[in-house]
């Protein structure tokens, strides 16, 4: 069992704090490293990884610190967001070239193995610089888990694949946090993360933001008032319908975009999309747009940073 | 496996060294010098003051310089701009076999498209007439070393390791050394032309550094560069891109 503890973690740059006293601990099984883009997910990653120190508190691995600790690479597999790799290299020869640095016994059967494990033998003889982004994270995949290690860090490891290749890397991943391993991943889109991880940790502005079962969390995000906007027919008749149910609390007739709009605060979120339909039906109301306005995930995050 | 090589560090650098389009300058430079060779050789016959023109004002001063930097960053900086050196890094082999292995790659790779070229020149130039061919490959060859090392902790302290490498081997070595001469005692060509100037015959080769002097100096600088290299690499951090 391997676990990695993040202990009153905080780095900066200079003048800017890119994470703020964060402790977190990350134990087997899959979790999700959540957070918008520029909140500190990859400075975090890169400090579980070794290749930053923190500038207060400790990061280890069962104890051991990481940073400048060449051994704990034995346990620790790394899949980068960055894109470069060797690319004049075949992806069998990158491959095989990280099972060597790795000192294993065999490194030609365990580059072999980890090749199939992300089904990327039919590329394998081609140069890096010819693959797809796909294939290339696939390969990234590959050199992360030449080692058999018991952690996985991936920083954004599903940007750039087709959906395709997401429900497989997802499955990939499912399966090494089933077989006991820590696997940690970053994301700033929701439902990647909702679909492969059931503990998650929330990063907002460099703080941690929350932290525990997704659900859980989920729940928090969905219980605050959701805002949509909504052009009609007949967007007072409209008005007039809803604000009679208890699960609006808030109506604002207006213009956006140069046409009438209807601007609606809606605390019960099931209950409102049930509603809303059935009300513009029984009103003979035609609705012409029914949109979000406050779905981004940044807004969600302040959300659950205010909780 | 050994602490000061790793076959794999080494495979994989010899290949970004060679693989590049920098590369091309590799077997460009050393060409340009054996047809000018060739061609002085041609126009003005044997002349050792001739030879000693090209041997010193082109393949000394100018092409084993820029060998240098193209081979001692070109061995680590490519890697640390672009981030591929995360998967060297995160690897159970110790920071200074990195650099020692990388640098020892820097070395042949120098010597052998900068010094063997000069040497080969000296002999189409002048026959090695005063030992004059011998003498400025064995000038290039621990100017080469010396290089490779200096030049790879740049590739490893600045992003702009290149460019820092041109403006020495160009402007220090090439523009300064010759209108100021205190600046030539802390020019690795000079301390290499003091080592030419004991194999040459008497005379033929002069420098502006006493012979002791230029080799614990040539020593001294590879050792420190390399070690500061370790070092640095060591605690080398790799900010992510937010």
């Amino acid at each position: 069992m391997t676990t990695v503890t993040i202990d009153n973690v905080s780095r900066w740059f200079g003048n800017v704090v890119a994470v703020n006293d964060v402790s977190m601990t990350i134990g087997p099984g899959v979790t999700g490293l959540l957070g918008p883009n520029g909140a500190g997910k990859s400075t975090l990653i890169n400090m579980m990884g070794g290749f930053l120190a923190p500038s207060t508190g400790s990061v280890t691995l069962d104890g051991q610190t990481i940073w400048r600790n060449e051994r704990a690479y034995r346990h620790i597999g790394i899949v980068p967001e960055r894109e470069s790799m060797y690319d004049f290299l075949t992806g069998a020869e990158f491959v095989l070239a990280n099972a060597e640095l790795h000192g294993l016994p065999n490194p030609e059967a365990a580059a072999r193995k980890a090749l199939a494990t992300v089904e990327m033998e039919y590329a394998q003889g081609r140069r890096i610089d010819t693959y797809s982004k796909g294939m290339r994270q696939r390969v990234k995949m590959a050199s992360a888990l030449v080692h058999d290690p018991s952690v996985l860090l991936l920083d954004e490891p599903f940007n750039g694949m087709d959906p395709r290749q997401r429900l497989q890397l997802m499955d990939l991943l499912r399966q090494m946090g089933a077989e006991g391993r820590t696997v940690l991943f970053s994301s700033h889109i929701l439902e990647e993360v909702e679909q492969l991880a059931h503990h998650i940790e929330v990063i907002v502005a460099g703080r941690h933001a929350a932290s525990g079962d997704f659900r859980k969390i989920r729940r928090l995000m969905t219980d605050r008032p959701h805002r949509y906007l909504v052009r009609s027919s007949d967007d007072r008749a409209l008005a007039a319908a809803l604000i009679a149910d208890d699960s609006t609390t808030g109506l604002e007739l207006g213009i956006e975009a140069g046409r009438g709009a209807l601007r609606i605060q809606a605390v019960d979120f099931a209950r409102f999309t049930e509603l809303l339909p059935r009300v513009a039906r029984e009103h003979g109301i035609r609705l012409y747009e029914v949109s979000p306005s406050d779905e981004s995930l940044e807004s969600v995050f302040s959300y659950l940073v205010a909780a | 496996m050994s602490t000061v090589y790793h076959p794999t560090v080494a495979r994989l650098t010899y290949r970004a060294l060679l693989g590049r389009r920098r590369a091309a300058i590799l077997f460009a430079l050393p060409l340009l010098l054996l047809v000018i060779s060739a061609a002085v050789r041609a126009l003005t016959g044997a002349d050792d003051s001739t030879a000693r023109e090209v041997l010193s004002g082109f393949a000394l001063a100018t092409m084993v310089p820029l060998i240098g930097v193209i081979a001692g960053t070109g061995a680590i900086a490519p890697e640390i701009d672009d981030g591929s050196i995360a998967y060297l890094l995160s690897k159970p082999v110790k920071r200074p076999t990195i650099i020692l292995t990388k640098l020892l790659v820097a070395m042949l790779v120098s010597v052998g498209f900068a010094a063997i070229p000069t040497f080969l020149a000296g002999l189409i130039l002048d026959g090695n007439s005063q030992h004059l061919a011998v003498a400025f490959g064995v000038a290039a060859a621990v100017a080469s070393l010396t290089y490779s090392a200096v030049f790879l902790l740049l590739g490893v302290v600045t992003r702009h390791a290149v460019v820092a490498g041109l403006v020495y081997a160009l402007v220090w070595e090439s523009l300064i050394g010759n209108l100021v001469p205190g600046a030539r005692t802390l020019s690795v060509q000079q301390w290499a032309l003091a080592l030419a100037a004991k194999v040459a015959d008497g005379g033929a080769v002069s420098s502006d550094v006493a012979l002791p002097t230029a080799v614990v100096l040539l020593v001294g600088v590879t050792l420190v560069a390399t070690w500061f290299a370790g070092r640095r690499l060591r605690a080398l951090t790799l900010a992510g891109e937010e």
